[in-house]
């Protein structure tokens, strides 16, 4: 907190794009290299500005992708009648540069002394700052336990799909597919709801720590949930993601 | 000198004759969006109150229904999202803050906001008076839903809408500006949005 408030100004910069790489059909993660990066916190977010040839500017928000000490990195979901996505997911590539400032946010944010037990829960591209979170865990040597619960339309839009299945050493990974599911599949399906939260959250009495990030609808069912399970309400942190507001 | 985006172009645009209303670094959405960092609480009405205090010493308290038979407005109003979003003609129901604060008596050159939930923001007494600022309890014609703020939250839609705080109870005068909980988290301690004052520093 203290630290993002004496770092002073979060001035623009030119970053170069030091890699994209395709995660789902609709999802990339930009790999970004700014000349100059304070360091950044897991879950936290930064700012993008584009600039047409015609002067126009966008500036969006996007979550850092990447833990604490790895380069900073953001995934980006490609939104149908968005404006800043499609360029990122469809036109980027790596050697363009575009500007950059950050890291923002101070309370969405996990560090190996808050502990666990963990229980991070993701609707979509809302994984995004949960995957910091998990590899930072990794990364510092937590042994705070913690599970995280996916929701996703299928198993095709399953963001880091790799990656999570190389979790193990305390953390648990399971999914719930709210549109579809391939054969044989033995996740679990539809929508986050009372009943899968009761089945998959740490109990109550253990204090967990909880990070819910995805859709205002997910957002809030999550959360009431939980709340209603025994979570302290200061202990359940959420965050929606960028293009809740229909872009 | 910002780089080109070769291939990048405008694809949104604010409703013809609305362009001035959206400041720069913004665009215009149609939806309602959220931004909270925890649960959405919900106090019942018959426990709830809205108080104006001076350092956590109560002036003036309300109960629902006292707070209710107060004069209230059906007003337009442009609101700016840190986040980028702007949300623009959105209809309220609300109560001035002129008229909560002339019943409590107030001399003090700041507010810090209070709210279920813990959260907290500050602003100068001169943004929350002279008709610029508001408590709403309605929205769009119905009631404020809890996820948007409901029953009352704050309304000061000339600074970024993080100073519109939900879920608020109440006003404690301060007499030096102190920050509240997104300001000591890096945004800014005004937040206009006409001058792109989003962080600490711009």
């Amino acid at each position: 907190m203290a630290r993002t408030a004496l770092r002073g100004r979060l001035t623009w910069q030119v970053a170069t794009v030091a890699s994209v790489t395709r995660e789902t059909a609709s999802v990339v993660t930009i790999e970004l290299d700014p000349p100059h990066w304070p360091g950044h916190r897991a879950g936290q977010h930064l700012d993008v500005r584009l600039t047409a040839e015609d002067g126009y500017t966008a500036e969006r928000e996007y979550s850092i992708a990447s833990a604490p000490g790895e380069p900073v990195a953001i995934t980006v979901e490609r939104l149908e009648d968005g404006e800043v996505s499609p360029y990122l997911t469809g036109e980027l590539r790596a050697g363009d540069e575009l500007e950059m400032r950050g890291p923002v946010g101070g309370y969405f944010v996990w560090e190996p002394g808050d502990g666990g037990p963990l229980l991070l829960l993701a609707g979509g591209s809302g994984i995004v700052p949960l995957r910091s979170i998990m590899r930072h865990r990794r990364r510092t040597g937590s042994d705070a336990p913690a599970y995280l619960l996916y929701s996703s339309r299928s198993w095709e839009d399953v963001i880091y799909r790799d990656e999570l299945g190389q979790y193990h050493d305390g953390v648990q990974v399971s999914y719930t597919l709210t549109r579809g599911h391939p054969a044989g599949w033995a996740g679990h399906t539809g929508r986050i709801d009372q009943a899968l939260l009761t089945q998959v959250a740490w109990p109550a009495e253990a204090n967990p720590l909880a990070y819910i990030c995805g859709p205002t609808s997910f957002v809030e069912t999550a959360a009431a949930g939980l709340v209603g399970l025994g979570y302290q309400p200061e202990r359940v942190k959420t965050e929606r993601f960028g293009g809740t507001g229909g872009h | 000198m910002s780089p080109v985006s070769r291939g990048f172009r405008q694809l949104h645009r604010a409703p013809v004759g609305q362009e001035s209303r959206v400041p720069p670094g913004q665009y215009v959405t149609e939806g309602f969006p959220v931004l909270s960092v925890g649960p959405t609480p919900h106090t019942p009405l018959e426990k709830w109150t809205f108080s104006i205090t001076q350092w956590g010493q109560a002036k003036k308290s309300w109960t629902w229904q006292e707070f209710r038979a107060l004069p209230a407005e059906a007003i337009t109003s442009y609101i700016h999202y840190v986040t980028h979003w702007s949300k623009l003609g959105t209809e309220w129901r609300r109560v001035s803050l002129d008229t909560l604060l002339d019943q409590a008596g107030y001399d003090a050159p700041y507010v810090m906001a209070f709210c279920d939930g813990g959260y907290t923001t500050n602003l100068p007494i001169a943004d929350v008076t002279g008709g610029q600022a508001w408590v709403a309890f309605g929205y769009d014609g119905g009631p404020l839903e809890a996820e948007h703020g409901g029953p009352l939250r704050l309304l000061v839609p000339h600074l970024y809408f993080w100073k519109s705080a939900k879920w608020v109870r109440g006003l404690d005068l301060r007499e030096v500006a102190e920050p509240g909980f997104s300001e000591t988290k890096g945004y800014h301690m005004y937040g206009d949005p006409w001058r792109e004052q989003r962080y600490a520093g711009d």
